[in-house]
């Protein structure tokens, strides 16, 4: 079935299953890719990569830790020490590819899932667990990496990536900013403006959607009638489908979308396509909505057993080296948790910091009366 | 000399002006601020004399417009954003509540947005359909947000300049139907703190507390009171977030009697803020209790019947008489 025949059906009524069949697979010509799932390097007319032994296990390594501190994560909430994760499993590729394109001056714009985008860009993990332990909403210092902070309304930060870029733009510097969201946030209007500002302005920033297939319940097909990608085709941009579980299409991909914003040829869509393997967070049940059989045809498609096996039959590392891997991941996973549990809940009066940068008589007048309630408690006990 | 009688859209061009030469970090954003100078004129001129680049032309988009400009604060740039009439902010509202606001609190201060959203608003002139909003309170209530409303040419000028120079972000609402109003400028005056109450005419019967268009109806409601012997003092608020309370407790507790006006519904309005706070401060010093002049729980009419709407000279006086028969 072509991707057109697709994008003509009528829409699914609500609460039918949709199959991963009548998803377009890696056949279609649209989508790059430069490594099938069974680890052959693909060739590609318009993508090509070349990269040393050590930088194809530097990528496998990116991936393996950051799947391990997200299981950890996981595990964390289940065992009360976080109130909420949500999982990137499945997506390791598409963030480290799109993520170990960029360069230090380029800045990113992450949704609440880019875990891996976050490792590669410097930010330590455990800052990323603050929020969904719920000690602050947000705990790194967005200059220090070029990376913002999580944004938890969907699409907003698109806008914001626009407006950072026209404003590299402004400054004649040759950096990029990229975007991430997700397939569901492409039915915002904020994701839309984002596109026409973006296009009119020429600004330089790339649009990187992981289309993971479902936004909480919803599949695809109830944000579009065509593939996504195919979007940024309105706004006079061009836009790629990437296959999201290959990472070196991702990088090859996300690499020439940068240089295109940085060449002063404005945006660029990305669509890579992906699998959210896990519940959309650690609240969601997706046995209500889908199928096993879905995740298991993607499961077959995983990003880093292909590696893996290219890493093997290039001959780029042996047994020994795997070894020291999962052992540095069990030594990532443990001072994760360690950290997580010696988080500190904040101090209460700390809910009237940082709410005005020029001070306020109200928030004043509040902090000054509740201190003085809490103070009365410790005082005599009547 | 520094000293000018300017209409108020005129002080703002002029702050608006001074502040794009002050810094070149100054970005002025909207839709038709450009060639045109806004509907109401007030950028004026402003892209002929520092360009597209820093007086930009944006798409019809109010998300769009807040949400860049949050961006370009994060590249270290000045937004000065237009929103073209108070009815057409909602696009932007959930911008300006989820992102704008809450940016520096949930970064632990390490984000600064010195964001300013200039919104023509209330009614009186006129116009169809979401052109004479008063929606003040729907931003005051979210922490984060200041939120301003200059009354005369001088506040427009001053008010604006700290505006601009605030590293928080900053709502600032014109009164669109004063921008026709002249009145002194000195544009090389030392201006009071952005947020504190002026005293506009001293009394000692009763209280009038208001900002931006209703100031005016106040000054004349308290001459007109004055020919009846009664003599009421008038505030001009001129910040609805944070709120001088101290000024008006000080005013109230010499006069005994507030009134608070605004064009804004009077349900969740400001003055039922005012109200409850002055009583829980003031308690003993009330004659009577704090009463509100404002718009009713009605969508803003048609122009035709708005002046019924409006709280006028007569029901400012109402409320007055109101007050001091208790």
């Amino acid at each position: 079935m072509t991707v057109e025949s697709t994008a003509a059906r009528k829409p699914r009524r609500s609460g039918k299953r949709v199959s991963a069949a009548t998803k377009p697979q890696s056949s279609e010509p649209q989508l790059v890719q430069l490594l099938s799932p069974e680890g052959e390097r693909v060739e590609h007319p318009d993508h090509r990569i070349e990269l040393t032994p050590e930088e194809l296990l530097g990528l496998y390594r990116d991936m393996v830790l950051t799947r391990r501190f997200d299981a950890e994560a996981t595990s964390l909430q289940r065992q009360g020490e976080l109130g909420l994760w949500a999982s990137l499993l499945g997506q390791e590729a598409a963030q480290i590819g799109s993520a170990r394109a960029l360069r230090d001056d380029d800045y990113v714009f992450p949704t609440y899932r880019e875990h891996g985008v976050a490792w590669c860009r410097g930010v330590d993990p455990t800052n990323l667990l603050g929020m969904f332990r719920g000690v602050n909403h947000g705990g790194w210092d967005p200059s220090a990496n070029n990376f913002h902070l999580y944004t938890i309304v969907i699409g907003s930060q698109t806008l914001h990536a626009t407006g950072y870029a026209m404003g590299v733009a402004k400054d004649g510097a040759d950096a990029a900013v990229i975007a991430y969201f997700g397939d569901g946030a492409s039915s915002q209007g904020d994701v839309a403006e984002a596109f026409t500002f973006s296009a009119v302005y020429n600004a330089p920033v790339v649009f990187f959607c992981q289309n993971n297939q479902w936004a909480i319940s919803e599949p695809t097909e109830r944000q579009s009638r065509v593939p996504l990608y195919q979007r940024a085709q309105g706004y006079g941009f061009p836009g790629v489908r990437v296959d999201g579980n290959d990472v070196l299409a991702c990088l090859a991909v996300t690499r020439w979308a940068l240089e295109r914003a940085r060449r002063g040829e404005g945006p660029t869509l990305v669509e890579a396509f992906t699998y959210r393997m896990g519940a959309h967070t650690t609240s969601d049940d997706p046995t209500k909505y889908r199928h096993d059989d879905e995740r298991a045809a993607w499961e077959a498609k995983d990003p880093i057993q292909r590696l893996h096996t290219l890493l093997q039959r290039e001959g780029h590392a042996d047994e020994a080296w795997f070894a020291a891997l999962e052992e540095e991941s069990d030594a990532l996973a443990k001072r994760v948790r360690e950290s997580v549990r010696a988080m500190p809940d904040p101090d209460p009066v700390s809910i009237f910091d940082n709410i005005y940068a020029d001070g306020n008589s109200l928030v004043d007048e509040e902090r000054a009366q509740f201190t003085a309630y809490q103070a009365s408690f410790a005082e005599g006990g009547n | 000399m520094a000293v000018t009688k300017l209409p108020l859209a005129k002080a703002l061009n002029e702050s608006l002006r001074k502040a794009l030469e002050d810094d070149p970090k100054v970005l002025i954003m909207g839709e038709d601020v450009g060639k045109l100078g806004g509907v109401f004129r007030v950028t004026d001129g402003l892209q002929k004399d520092f360009g597209e680049d820093r007086v930009i032309d944006t798409p019809l988009a109010e998300s769009g417009i807040v949400g860049t400009a949050i961006g370009l604060a994060l590249r270290g740039y000045r937004p000065v954003v237009e929103i073209q009439f108070d009815g057409f902010v909602f696009p932007a509202y959930d911008q300006i509540v989820t992102q704008l606001a809450k940016m520096h609190a949930r970064s632990l201060g390490k984000i600064k947005l010195p964001v300013v959203v200039r919104i023509p608003y209330g009614g009186g002139i006129g116009a169809v359909e979401h052109h004479s909003e008063s929606p003040e309170a729907l931003f005051a209530h979210v922490a984060g947000l200041k939120v301003v409303s200059p009354s005369n040419s001088s506040d427009a000028y001053w008010m604006l300049q700290q505006a601009v120079h605030s590293d928080d972000p900053v709502i600032f609402f014109e009164p669109k139907r004063r921008y026709w109003d002249k009145s002194e400028v000195d544009t090389e005056a030392i201006p009071g703190p952005l947020h504190a109450a002026r005293t506009v005419r001293e009394g000692t019967d009763l209280t009038l507390a208001a900002y931006g268009p209703m100031v005016k109806v106040c000054v004349e409601a308290a001459a007109a009171a004055a020919e009846e012997g009664k003599s009421v003092e008038v505030i001009d608020l001129r910040s609805m977030s944070p709120i001088d309370f101290d000024a008006v407790q000080a005013s109230v507790e010499r006069t005994g009697r507030l009134v608070v006006v605004h064009e804004a519904p009077v349900f969740y309005g400001s003055g039922a803020e005012i109200a409850a706070r002055i009583t829980e401060r003031s308690f003993y010093h009330l004659e009577a209790p704090v009463l509100r002049v404002g718009g009713f729980h009605a969508p803003y009419p048609p122009a035709r019947v708005e002046e019924e709407y409006l709280p006028g000279l007569d029901r400012v006086l109402d409320a007055v008489d109101r007050s001091l028969a208790y």
